[in-house]
């Protein structure tokens, strides 16, 4: 098991998400950098849906109390087992009595922490992604214990890491939405060519932008969101719902984020640029 | 039964839109119940968000969106050997008495109506489940008496607690969760209408039906106690179908 002495700024327990519970309002939950997470399970043998530890800008500090197999991907965040320096992407062993602490942050936002066996949390209606009030845990705190899943379950053959791409682009793929078309000239137009930057309004739930487009007047009855949909508020504010997010609205879709787009965003924090690769 | 003009667009890589005219109706909403029904029988792996007059099909990995569409489109066009949706009246316990109602006296006087007026007409509707969305179990209902429509509040409420019941503009519904909200409350539910220790967490579904009725406090501690203990049973009819 693993003692959590900090908690550092927002840590959860996320896995691939909580589907089939979206028409009763269920948000989909799970690692907001899919890939990352999926990284580092991959790098301990684990399967990709296993459930690992999101560190959102501040990591924790952890104690080993057994041996344990880790990888940390994602944001680089100056992570050290006891004196050593550790990299990102990399397979680490750790006997009990080590401590994993996390430093400045580098690059990115959000780092995964795989354990070889999963971290094996409560599964609440078919997920361990933790969503308060769907789950009981909203975030870490200082004194929780962790236990670590079932070495038998992991069984994959080691993954190639990502390359750090991720972490260095600011093209965010998109996909036009289902109200695309009601763009004018000119909103198309600051779409495709703007520079947004991620405003102070960001979370699991959603990201707002800080620059706003023209204002529009279209408006439409509640319908269905995404991870990743990207709405337009009549005033022209530009909010890209997250994995938190609820699962209708009834602002326009102007784009949809690619899988990719939403793992690339998940890395940008406030203050970061950004620019729509519309295809 | 005449078939809608359907719009199918793609909605991302992996989901697709199906929307009906831009109406609130039941006949609408009837008939996307429907299909939803058709289409879980031939493609089980599909999630499926209805609301309103759409209904969205998400898959797990990206989809051929015109192959998917010209299936559907003759999925619909063979619209008569569609199963019979199941739907439900669901019939919702509310005590509409102190401390619950906070803002029921500002309401009768702003309506020139009594309380207990008001909290007959509430009780006297039945409204439809248009869509869940917004929070894990809230409904979004249709079918308020207009004389009952009246603006949410000026300044939300920072906690409004589980079960409370509001009105907001032309809509009415219960909050399944303690949360921020902006909506005038005039009674309380001691049901659960989303409770994540269930399977399913939320048994009403979009299609169906709700009716309230009026409570005293005691029944509401009563009520509040068996739906801890899970021995509480919301009463429910089944509906027939109009499109059967």
């Amino acid at each position: 098991m693993i003692k959590v002495l900090n908690p550092g700024l927002f840590t959860t327990i996320q896995d691939t998400g909580r589907f089939r519970l979206r028409d009763k309002g269920v948000p989909v939950s799970g690692a907001m950098d899919h890939r990352a997470a999926t990284t580092a399970n991959l790098l301990v043998h684990n399967l990709p849906e296993a459930a690992v530890l999101e560190i959102t800008m501040t990591g924790p500090v952890l104690d080993f109390e057994e041996h344990c197999s880790f990888a940390i991907c994602g944001a680089l965040m100056s992570p050290k087992l006891d004196e050593e320096t550790l990299e990102n992407n990399r397979v680490y062993k750790a006997n009990p009595g080590q401590k994993l602490k996390f430093g400045r942050l580098q690059k990115g936002y959000r780092a995964y922490l795989a354990v070889a066996g999963g971290f094996d949390t409560d599964i609440v209606l078919g997920s361990r992604s933790w969503y308060f009030p769907v789950t009981s845990r909203r975030q870490l705190k200082k004194g929780d214990v962790l236990q670590v899943g079932d070495l038998a379950n992991s069984k994959q053959e080691k993954a190639e890491a990502y390359p750090d791409v991720f972490l260095h682009s600011d093209y965010i793929e998109a996909y036009p939405g289902p109200e695309y078309g009601l763009l004018s000239d000119r909103q198309n137009d600051q779409l495709h060519k703007g520079i947004f930057k991620v405003s102070n309004e960001n979370n699991r739930m959603a990201y707002q932008l800080h620059e706003k487009i023209f204002r529009h007047e279209h408006s439409m009855l509640t319908s269905a969101t995404l991870p990743g949909t990207v709405q337009l508020t009549p005033d022209g504010r530009i909010i890209i719902l997250m994995k938190d997010a609820q699962t209708t609205g009834g602002y326009p879709r102007i784009l949809q984020l690619s899988d990719r787009g939403i793992a690339m965003l998940s890395q940008k924090k406030a203050g970061d640029q950004l620019i729509f690769a519309i295809k | 039964m005449s078939l809608y003009e359907l719009s199918y667009r793609p909605f991302g890589n992996k989901a697709l839109l199906i929307e009906w005219p831009e109406q609130i109706e039941e006949d609408i909403l009837n008939d996307i119940i429907g299909f939803r029904t058709a289409i879980a029988n031939l493609y089980p792996d599909l999630e499926m968000v209805p609301a309103y007059n759409s209904l969205t099909l998400i898959a797990s990995t990206p989809m051929d969106h015109d192959l998917l569409i010209s299936d559907l489109v003759s999925l619909y066009a063979r619209k008569e050997k569609m199963v019979v949706a199941k739907r439900k009246l669901w019939n919702i316990p509310v005590c509409y008495d102190a401390p619950f109602c906070p803002d029921l006296p500002e309401l009768a006087v702003s309506k020139g109506m009594s309380e207990e007026a008001i909290v007959e007409q509430h009780t006297s509707a039945t409204y439809t489940v248009y869509a869940i969305g917004f929070l894990p179990g809230f409904m979004y209902l249709g079918g308020m008496p207009e004389t009952l429509h009246f603006p949410r509040r000026e300044h939300p409420r920072l906690k409004v607690p589980r079960g409370a019941v509001g009105i907001g503009g032309k809509q009415t519904g219960i909050y399944p969760q303690a949360s921020p909200g902006g909506w005038n409350l005039i009674g309380n539910s001691p049901i659960r209408v989303f409770n994540p220790e269930n399977d399913p967490p939320c048994g009403i579904s979009v299609g169906d039906q709700i009716r309230f009725y009026a409570i005293d406090k005691d029944m509401h501690e009563l009520f509040t106690i068996q739906v801890e203990s899970g021995v509480f049973q919301i009463k429910t009819l089944e509906l027939d179908d109009q499109s059967a």
